[in-house]
């Protein structure tokens, strides 16, 4: 096995198993009736368990460029798309809570949250970004849409700023966890302007001797 | 690897104030050896005899609440912010001595030592739902005294249109309060008639028993028809004003938290509705929220007049 493909195969493991852990707890509670595997509030907790890692992994799929880069490694752009598809996941499990645990399929009042309360109106707008970008992430659709694909695709950018705005607009005071977000999200963000601009510039490359 | 063996992503991002709550942990058990076992949490019976109240009036599908997730579902961000963390952090929570002290436009200011405080009245057990502004509730079988009765024993003058309560403030005990999280100490207001109102309990005990310390031990206030954070905890002061005191929640977000904060599943809070609310341990959040929180016959008459989409 190439070591790419053994990366591979270890990032799908470890992306799969919050999944797992969380159906594990649910399990337990309803199943074996062990109130101690999940908190008082289990609708809550799933929300905030889906929701934390669909923002994690769009994080991790943000850094297969910088380390590209940085590394050299070109192979490593095989692990994007599956990272990538990994947070549309959570990110679907997470708005499915918030479709079943919180409105339970109520469709106004769905419609009335997405309209007046502005952290929902962006955290749906993120779900339809990563949405479109999923739907588009097969060789098909890149074939399809030919250079327009990366234009479409650069639309992650905002995703990634849309899903902290999200995170931090629902938090009521204790805006720690949001901030760490933000700063990985700036600095992933920064890699790239930081990258352009030393590409294009001559008078920055490294010169010889 | 077994998922068992994975640590918890909550733990994993606040490592650091695990470690905190863990070293305070080691030093409070190499204490606690040489003092011998007298743990605040240790889960004491309270004393004397404690009265069943018929103000204690549940609905159909009202259930008390197991006592884990009472204890370990808390709202108190003197010991942190994430919900879980209370119980941990207020493991080893002090409560003795603890001073009240009563003061402002009262016959009788003074200071008391709790016990003494509470020793003129009556235990009574209060079965209460208790709804918490983020839209989800427990019915909670609270021990207490009635407010009413501490209001009339210290005399409020005829000025006395409020009362404030102030929470402890002691960076020593609270350790979140070193942060600036919410602007310390922790404060809440009724006013004089809400706080004469025979449902306003002060509590101290759960169960049964002595009041845990994420719970708001040793004495917090208990206001049924109001949301969760009108409750104050850890009080050691009630001053009696003639102006309608500030509450840190309204400090910290007046456009989302207000004053009155009675429970009404007709005026949402801005970031999400109040009509339902989920019962814990349910998962869905499908149980209507009542007016008043179901307590309206009693306590309606309070607000004639008012609007309510206005005062919130």
């Amino acid at each position: 096995m190439k070591p790419i493909a053994l990366l591979k195969a270890a990032a799908f493991a470890a992306a799969a198993i919050p999944a797992a852990a969380l159906a594990y707890r649910f399990y337990r509670f309803f199943y074996s009736q062990d109130i101690g595997a999940l908190p008082a509030n289990p609708g809550d907790y799933i929300t905030d368990q889906t929701g934390t890692w669909a923002l994690a992994l769009l994080v991790i799929t943000l850094t297969v460029t910088p380390l590209r880069r940085l590394t050299n490694w070109n192979e490593l752009i095989k692990l994007r798309r599956m990272l990538g598809l990994f947070s549309f996941f959570y990110a679907t499990l997470h708005m499915l809570t918030w479709v079943v645990f919180v409105n339970f399929f109520d469709l106004t009042a769905m419609i009335a949250d997405v309209v007046k309360r502005p952290y929902i109106t962006v955290g749906m707008a993120t779900f339809l970004i990563l949405l479109s970008l999923a739907v588009t992430s097969n060789r098909f659709a890149q074939r399809r849409l030919g250079r327009r694909w990366q234009t479409l695709h650069r639309l992650v950018y905002v995703a990634a700023i849309g899903a902290v705005i999200h995170f931090w607009w629902q938090v009521k005071a204790d805006t720690t966890l949001p901030l760490r977000w933000a700063v990985a999200v700036a600095l992933l963000l920064g890699f790239r302007v930081w990258w352009a601009w030393r590409s294009k510039t001559p008078a920055a490359r490294p010169r010889p001797g | 690897m077994r998922s068992s063996e994975i640590t918890p992503k909550n733990v994993y991002l606040r490592r650091r104030e695990f470690l905190q709550a863990s070293a305070a942990a080691l030093v409070a058990a190499g204490y606690g050896s040489l003092a011998g076992p007298a743990d605040a949490q240790a889960r004491t019976k309270l004393k004397g005899p404690i009265k069943k109240s018929p103000l204690s009036v549940l609905g159909p599908n009202d259930k008390i609440n197991q006592y884990q997730h009472v204890t370990t579902y808390n709202n108190f961000y003197e010991f942190g912010t994430d919900k879980g963390e209370p119980a941990v952090n207020a493991r080893n929570f002090r409560t003795t001595p603890w001073t009240l002290e009563v003061e402002g436009e009262v016959a009788k200011p003074a200071k008391y030592q709790l016990e003494d405080f509470i020793k003129p009245f009556a235990l009574e057990e209060r079965v209460y739902r208790m709804r918490c502004v983020e839209a989800w509730s427990m019915v909670i079988p609270w021990v207490g005294i009635p407010l009413k009765d501490v209001v009339d024993r210290v005399q409020p003058t005829g000025k006395a249109q409020y009362i404030e309560f102030i929470t402890l403030y002691d960076v020593g005990r609270m350790p979140m309060q070193r942060s600036n999280v919410l602007d310390w100490p922790y404060t809440e207001g009724l006013r004089l008639d809400e706080a004469r109102h025979p449902l306003a309990l002060l509590a101290v005990g759960i169960y049964d028993e002595v009041m845990p310390g994420q719970n708001g031990a040793p004495i917090r206030l208990v206001v049924p028809w109001k949301y969760g954070f009108k409750g104050g905890k850890s009080i050691v002061k009630m001053r009696f004003v003639e102006k309608q005191p500030k509450n840190t929640w309204q400090v910290m977000a007046a456009h989302e938290y207000g004053f009155y904060a009675n429970v009404n599943p007709n005026v949402d809070h801005p970031r999400w509705s109040q009509a339902r609310e989920r019962r814990l341990p349910d998962i869905l959040a499908t149980t209507k929220t009542q007016m008043f929180n179901g307590y309206e016959n009693q306590v309606a008459s309070l607000y004639a007049g008012m609007d309510l989409r206005k005062n919130y």
